[in-house]
Order: C-alpha cells, then sequence, then structure tokens
C-alpha cells in the first residue's frame, strides 16, 4: 500500500468544495463537491468524467487553487506527497505551471491575442527560469513547438493568435503546459473545441507526452470516446460525488455503476447497424422532394474591390417529406451557412434552393416571409435562441403571432398543445428562459420551430451544447415529431455518431463542396470520399479495444492524406 | 415511442432571482447608490413643494428685500445675511432670498435636464438600435453624421444660435430642444454598439426566420435587451444636462431673469466672491450636490441591473 502512494503523482482525499452564496452570504454554502477520492499514477491518464453541473471541472481547479475566493475547500490534495488545500501563495505559485502544466478548453481564448505565441511561450519559461538568457528561452520556445509537433516552429512562435487554427493554438497551449517539465498535466476538455481531425491528432499529442516523458495527466472531459481513446483509470462523476472508480478497460466492458450505464448508453454509437431513431416506412417514389438545393453557391462579403468569401459552392441535394438528410463538415466547411440558406437567412449567390417548390433567391419580400412559416429553425445554442427577457409562452407563440391570424385564445391552446408534443408541461409557460435546464429550452426552440406546422425543420446542431443523456432525448424527440408531424428535416452536425442515428441521407461537406452524398448505411459503411473515410476514422468510439483499432486505421490514413504535415492540422 | 421520451421533462432548476425587484433590492444595498437615491429624491420633492416650502418663512425669488443691504448692495449681517426667515441669506444688490432662488432653480434645473435628456434618449436610442440593426448605407451615413456632432464645437454653437431663437419660442422650451438635439450622439453610439452584438444572437435570427418583419424584431426583441443600459446611460446623462444649462445660463444665454436659475446665479456671483463668498456656495453646493447623485445613482443602477452581479 504503501509503495503504491509514494508512486502517486496527485493523491486527492475527500475533498469537498462549497460556494458561498454571494448575494445571500448567511446562507448555508452550496456544496458543488463532496467527498471526492483520487489517485494519479506516474504515467498514467486519469478521466474524470461527468455532465455538466457534476464538479468535474471545479474539482480540477481547486488542485490548482484557481477557485474564486467565496470556495471553500475541504479534505486533501497532495501533490508528491507536498499538502496544496491551506498551502502559502508562494508554494501554489511553484505548483502551479512548474510541477502542473494546464490546458484549457478554448485555445481560442486562452492566448493573449495582442502578443505573438513565441511572446507568451517565452514568458511561461522565463516565470519559472528567471536567470535564462534570451537566446536559451528563444531556443527552448522552438524546441518545445517542435516537440508538440509543430512543423515550422519558427513562423508559429512569430504568429499571432488569430493567425492560426484551433490545432496549431492547442499545440502551442500544450508547448506552454510543458515548458517546465511539469509532472502532471491537467487537461480541462482539451478538444471539445476543436474538429474531429484536429482532435484525434491532439489526443495522439497527450498520449505520447504520457508515455515518452512519463507525464501524469488529469483529462477532464464529457466525452466517453475520448475517455475510451486516452484513459487509463476512469473516475465518473455526478452532481459532486464519485459515482465510480475503475481502470478504463474494465469500466468500459462491466460499467457497475447505474450511472454509468446510462451514460454510455446514452452515447450514440458509430457503425451499429440498429438506427433506432429513423422511420423506414417506404415512400411513394413520386414524391416531390419538400426542400432542394441546386447547385447553389453562397458568398461572404466582397464589393469595395475585395474578393468575395466563397462559403458554398455547387452544392445540390433534395429532402423528401417525412424524411431527414444529415448535413455533416467540420467547422468552416459551409455547413451551417447552407442550412441558413434553406432559411433565407443568407442570400444565394447564384443556383436555386427551393423550398415547397419556391426559390427563396429569387421570392419577393412577401412570398418569402409567408414561406417562412413553412420553414421551423432549432438553432445550436438554445440559451441564445431564446430572448432572455420573453417567457416559454412568449416565445412558442411568436411564430403563432407572426405568421397565423389565430386569436390570443386559439394561440394558446396551440401553446399548450405544443408544449405537450415537447414533453413540457403547463408549468413551464410562464418561465424563463434562465429558469430552464440545457435541454428544456432546447424542447422549447423545438416547439416553438414546428409550432406552424413546417414542412421542413431545420436543425443547426441542435444538441451539440447539450449533455449526452440529454442529446439522446432531444434526437428521440425529433424523430418522434417527425413521424408524427411528416416533415423534412435538414440536420446540420458535425457528430457523424448523431447523423447516423437520425438522418436517412447523408451530405459530406469540406470547404463549401459536397464531397459526398448518399444514403445513411453506404455512406458510413463504405465511403467513396477519403475524406469521410478520415472522418469516420476519427471520431472516437466509447470502447477502448475497438477504439485502438480505429486508432492504427485513422493513423494510415492522415499519413496518407498529408505525408508531410504529419500534424494534419494546418490551417 | 421510447420511454424516456414520453416521460414530462420537469427536472427542476433553481429560479434564479432577475427582473425589477431583485434588481431594487441589490440597488438598495449599495449604500453610496441608496444615498444618491434619496438625495434625488428630496431635490425632486423640493423642487415639487417650492410654493410651500419658501411659504414656510412666507418668501419668493422675486421680492426685493433692499433694506437687508448696506450702501453699496452687500447684504447686512453674517454669512450674506443668514437668519431665521432667509436660510441662506439674500442675493446682493437686490436682496431677494436665496433659499426661494436655489429651490426654485433646481425646478428649472431638474426640468430642463429630464427633459433634454429625454429628447436625447429618444433620439439616440432610434439612431442607434436602426443603425446598428439595419447596417449597410443607412448605417454609414447616419454613423458619420454621429461623428460629425461629436466633434462639433457644440457650446459656441448654442450660444450663437441663442441669439436668434425665435421670441415666440418659450426660452426654457427652446434650451431643452437645443440641448437635447445636440446631445444624443454619444448614447446612439452606446446602444448600436449593444446591437450590433445582439443581432448576432440567434434569438434575434430565430425571429426574422419565423418571418418577422424588421420592425417586429427590433421592437420586440432588441428594444427590451438594451433597456438596462437605456436606463443607466439616461441617469448619467442628466447631470450633464443639467450642467450644459447651467452653463449657458452661466454664460447668460440661458434661462431669462427673472426665472430663478442656478447656472445664472453663479454667474452673477462670480462678481461678489470676494464681499459675499456664501452667494456662491449655497448654488454652486446644490449643483454639486445633484450631479453627483445622478452620477453615483448611475453607477450604482449599471451594477444592480448587471445579472453578473456587478463588483465585489
Amino acid at each position: 500500500m504503501t509503495e503504491i502512494e509514494t508512486r502517486d503523482v496527485l493523491a486527492v482525499n475527500a475533498l469537498s468544495v462549497a460556494f458561498a452564496d454571494r448575494d445571500a452570504p448567511t446562507a448555508p454554502p452550496r456544496t458543488v463537491v463532496d467527498g471526492v477520492d483520487f489517485h494519479l499514477g506516474h504515467g498514467r491518464v486519469l478521466a474524470l468524467v461527468g455532465e455538466s453541473g457534476s464538479g468535474k471541472s471545479v474539482t480540477a481547479m481547486s488542485v490548482l487553487g484557481l477557485l474564486p475566493a467565496n470556495a471553500r475547500v475541504e479534505g486533501s490534495i497532495r501533490l508528491e506527497g507536498r499538502e496544496l488545500v491551506g498551502a502559502d501563495a508562494a508554494t501554489v505559485r511553484a505548483v502551479r505551471g512548474g510541477r502542473i502544466g494546464t490546458i484549457f478548453q478554448e485555445p481560442m481564448s486562452a492566448f493573449n491575442p495582442v502578443l505573438t505565441l513565441g511572446a507568451q511561450i517565452a514568458e511561461a519559461i522565463v516565470t519559472h527560469h528567471p536567470r535564462l538568457r534570451r537566446r536559451e528561452v528563444r531556443a527552448r520556445s522552438l524546441e518545445l513547438l517542435e516537440s508538440v509537433g509543430i512543423a515550422e516552429p519558427l513562423r508559429i512562435a512569430r504568429s499571432h493568435p488569430h493567425e492560426l487554427s484551433g490545432g496549431q493554438l492547442q499545440r502551442s497551449m500544450i508547448a506552454m503546459a510543458i515548458s517546465s517539465d511539469p509532472i502532471a498535466l491537467i487537461a480541462d476538455e482539451p478538444t471539445t473545441a476543436l474538429d474531429v481531425t484536429v482532435q484525434a491528432g491532439i489526443l495522439d499529442l497527450i498520449r505520447s507526452l504520457r508515455d515518452d516523458r512519463g507525464t501524469a495527466v488529469l483529462l477532464i472531459t464529457h466525452d466517453m470516446g475520448v475517455v475510451a481513446d486516452l484513459a487509463d483509470d476512469v473516475v465518473v462523476m455526478r452532481s459532486g460525488h464519485v459515482e465510480e472508480r475503475e481502470s478504463s478497460p474494465a469500466l468500459f466492458a462491466a460499467p457497475q455503476a447505474g450511472y454509468t450505464r446510462e451514460l454510455l448508453r446514452a452515447v450514440p454509437r458509430l457503425g451499429e447497424t440498429a438506427a433506432r431513431l429513423r422511420s423506414s416506412e417506404p415512400l411513394p417514389a413520386e414524391l416531390s422532394a419538400a426542400a432542394e438545393v441546386r447547385a447553389a453557391r453562397i458568398e461572404y462579403g466582397g464589393g469595395w474591390g475585395r474578393p468575395a468569401v466563397v462559403a458554398v459552392e455547387s452544392a445540390t441535394f433534395a429532402i423528401r417529406p417525412g424524411r431527414t438528410l444529415g448535413l455533416v463538415g467540420e467547422s468552416g466547411s459551409g455547413k451551417s451557412t447552407l442550412g441558413r440558406a434553406f432559411a433565407g437567412l443568407v442570400p444565394v449567390r447564384s443556383g436555386e434552393v427551393l423550398v415547397g417548390g419556391i426559390d427563396l433567391a429569387r421570392a419577393s419580400r412577401r412570398e418569402l416571409r409567408e414561406l417562412r412559416s413553412a420553414i421551423g429553425y432549432v438553432f445550436q445554442d438554445p440559451a441564445s435562441s431564446l430572448d432572455p427577457r420573453w417567457t416559454v409562452g412568449d416565445a412558442i407563440a411568436e411564430p403563432l403571432r407572426l405568421g397565423s391570424d389565430k386569436t390570443p385564445r386559439e394561440r394558446r391552446a396551440r401553446v399548450l398543445e405544443l408544449l405537450d408534443a415537447v414533453r413540457l408541461s403547463e408549468s413551464h409557460l410562464e418561465r424563463f428562459p434562465h429558469e430552464l435546464s440545457g435541454g428544456q429550452r432546447q424542447r422549447v426552440a423545438i416547439a416553438r420551430a414546428i409550432a406552424l406546422h413546417p414542412s421542413l425543420l431545420i436543425a443547426d446542431e441542435p444538441t451539440s451544447a447539450l449533455d449526452v443523456s440529454v442529446q439522446a432525448r432531444v434526437l428521440d424527440l425529433l424523430a418522434d415529431l417527425q413521424r408524427e408531424f411528416g416533415f423534412a428535416c435538414l440536420f446540420v452536425s458535425h457528430d457523424l455518431a448523431v447523423v447516423q442515428e437520425l438522418a436517412h441521407e447523408v451530405a459530406v461537406m469540406r470547404a463549401g463542396r459536397i464531397v459526398e452524398l448518399g444514403p445513411t448505411e453506404r455512406v458510413l459503411s463504405a465511403p467513396d470520399s477519403p475524406y469521410t473515410r478520415r472522418l469516420l476514422a476519427a471520431a472516437p468510439v466509447a470502447d477502448p479495444a475497438q477504439q485502438a483499432a480505429r486508432r492504427r486505421a485513422w493513423r494510415g490514413l492522415a499519413a496518407e492524406a498529408d505525408p508531410a504535415a504529419g500534424d494534419g492540422d494546418a490551417a | 415511442m421510447s420511454t424516456t421520451a414520453t416521460t414530462i421533462d420537469l427536472e427542476a432548476v433553481p429560479a434564479r432571482k432577475t427582473g425589477a425587484r431583485a434588481a431594487l433590492r441589490k440597488l438598495l444595498r449599495d449604500r453610496a447608490a441608496a444615498a444618491s437615491a434619496v438625495t434625488i429624491l428630496l431635490f425632486v420633492l423640493a423642487a415639487a413643494c417650492a410654493p410651500w416650502l419658501t411659504g414656510i418663512t412666507g418668501q419668493d425669488p422675486y421680492a426685493y428685500h433692499v433694506d437687508l443691504l448696506d450702501g453699496s448692495g452687500v447684504p447686512l449681517g453674517f454669512g450674506g445675511g443668514v437668519s431665521a426667515t432667509h436660510w441662506f441669506g439674500v442675493e446682493p444688490l437686490t436682496g431677494r432670498d436665496l433659499f426661494s432662488i436655489v429651490v426654485y432653480g433646481a425646478r428649472t434645473s431638474l426640468l430642463i435636464g429630464v427633459a433634454a435628456t429625454a429628447v436625447s434618449v429618444v433620439i439616440g436610442v432610434v439612431v442607434g438600435i436602426t443603425t446598428g440593426f439595419v447596417g449597410g448605407w443607412y448605417d454609414r451615413i447616419a454613423s458619420r453624421g454621429v461623428d460629425v456632432l461629436f466633434g462639433f464645437p457644440v457650446l459656441v454653437f448654442l450660444i450663437a444660435l441663442t441669439t436668434i431663437a425665435p421670441s415666440w419660442l418659450p426660452r426654457p422650451l427652446f434650451i431643452v430642444l437645443i440641448i437635447g438635439l445636440f446631445g444624443w450622439p454619444g448614447i446612439s453610439r452606446i446602444v448600436r454598439a449593444q446591437v450590433l452584438v445582439l443581432r448576432e444572437r440567434s434569438f434575434v435570427a430565430a425571429s426574422t426566420a419565423m418571418g418577422a418583419p424588421a420592425r417586429h424584431v427590433m421592437a420586440a426583441h432588441v428594444l427590451p435587451n438594451v433597456s438596462a443600459t437605456i436606463i443607466v446611460v439616461s441617469t448619467i446623462l442628466v447631470p450633464g444636462m443639467i450642467g450644459v444649462e447651467a452653463a449657458l445660463s452661466f454664460l447668460g444665454v440661458g434661462v431669462v431673469p427673472p426665472t430663478p436659475s442656478w447656472g445664472r446665479t453663479l454667474g452673477d456671483a462670480i462678481g461678489w466672491v470676494q464681499t459675499d463668498p456664501l452667494y456662491l456656495v449655497f448654488p454652486g453646493l446644490a449643483l454639486f450636490i445633484i450631479t453627483l447623485a445622478f452620477n453615483v445613482f448611475g453607477d450604482g443602477l449599471r451594477d444592480a441591473l448587471d445579472p453578473r452581479g456587478g463588483r465585489r
């Protein structure tokens, strides 16, 4: 037992964190982490897994002493045997960035936008090695950048954050985190903001740090696929408690806690044959398309002598009533722009976008307004798509007020019907969006989108801001509603596994062009396009053994596609 | 239908306190803001009850009391003639009651300050919301107009304008209009900046996608979401307007005598500062206190209306 303890890099015992309410100082503090224990060994990756509000990030921040002033921390956090809870400021500072490096979620906002990356990495080096000479610091920065797989360290060091891609920034952040040879790394959702193909590269890099340097990694994530890919041990957290503590293969093979089983069941899996959510009734062949796009080209900007940026080029596909087309691609592929074009929110430069046989690009203003009542739109972030000053009832009634001549009483009846359809109760009617959970908000947004019986529903990443268990329920709901109301659905997503559950057809977009289009089974099992193959291989699945095999396949494909760069995520 | 989907989603979420009542509670806990609110209230009350207040000692701001002055026009007695009947003393040369002048002056100052602010806020909000929301050519032209107004030597222009003011227009109304018409560029810029951010929020796109005309989106979604900012900026604008009115009256182009005005009294008092310093102090203090109170109150209001809880 003692032998094991001496090898622990980080030992957390009976950790509790409570926040005092700033508005009511006399009220009892709110406990967000309660009695958490875990041990992080040398050269191991420990994943703290949980949904939002589980306390996983607070736990990690308490290790770094980065909690706000109204937090009360109890219990013990030992780094290499030294107690950190209640330690003085100098000790904690030496630990931060010295013994523990940190990788944050948003590489775009974690860097200072007015300084070059070289300067920021140099600052990290100088903080912990104040005696180094300038030339030495410079050499060390470049060496670090090279060690995280950046092909042109000199160019990257001279760049400002906005000039680089998410993957390059995340690699630079890792270079900064390892600048003082830390014994442990805390990675807080390190790949959540990145595309899958970039994510695979970053996960590979973290793995190599563990293997080559023996760095211990505390990985905080909500993504079971990432856990399966990288973690050796897993701690599952829910509302501040540890639900299960297990080695990764054992956890995925035989989850013990009920919550873990639930969580794993909710994760959509790629490659499973049963598409449980799709309706499969055959359609009459002569049925015309509910929505169609023909050779559409969409540009941004332009004029004043500047060239326009092409967001979408020669896009062509059709969606039939009662069917779902999944539009898949990475960030910047133009998939959301195309979705917006179907709602008439962005102008189409050439080609046609037809909804119900009417061309949106050529419709008059009045026609367009009428046409819009036949289109429902569900946005990515329900927190932003509902007006914070409107109640749920008002929000759902807005399309009715705009697009129908119902009396207030009829509107109210319809709103109640819609609430029922999205499984919310009448008691939600007078609530404001901030009084609802993320899943409830998205239900309200869906109710609003289907209020006028649209013939086309556009869902733009409707679940990517939600937890997996909530995501599963929202997807169920969308499928049920489609079966009931028979609308055509354009489902825009970056997540192939989600698309597989819902879509009858898939269109894969890259850099504004559709590179592959076909029935879901065919595209996801036998893709024609090498890009689709890479995308499929890069998406991690929640099964360590299967994931290890997929990883090897991905490496092969990535090397094949881009043998020179190697890092696969150049801007 | 699967079982998970049929159950009604009744996940309990703690209700966060927002809205007017919570803001008021926060405001009252901020001592400086609460004190300035009380001060503003006292000034408004004093201005509203001016005839009654001055009636206590039987004074009004127009009656001459030459008997209270010495041969050279300086008030007799301590501190410019402070006494039980003349609480702030009397005006040199005329012997008019200074307390009455200050209290009636509050009427002029507050009325002109608030009315001019209202004019500015209406124009500023309309221009700010439309330019921010509509964008394009309209925004470019209107925003250049705002820039021009910003760079304009407003005070000089105002002085020049007063000389050509039509005589049928009551002077206070004229002053309200010209101060108000020149005071809106600041608020329009602030509102425009907020609208530019709001325009990118998806609830605005959602409303447009539902077929809402632009005026509906602006009135129903944009305006309510910038209202907190508008309230705060208005509060901070009032003392500025009071100051401009005082400055115009100080320079002798503001409210015409005998209507009491702090600015004009201050202008007159400069000449008497050696012989009767309190003549300067009383109206000066009144102007200082109300300006400070509005500024502190506006600051507190900004913190109270900020859902993230403000400072501390």
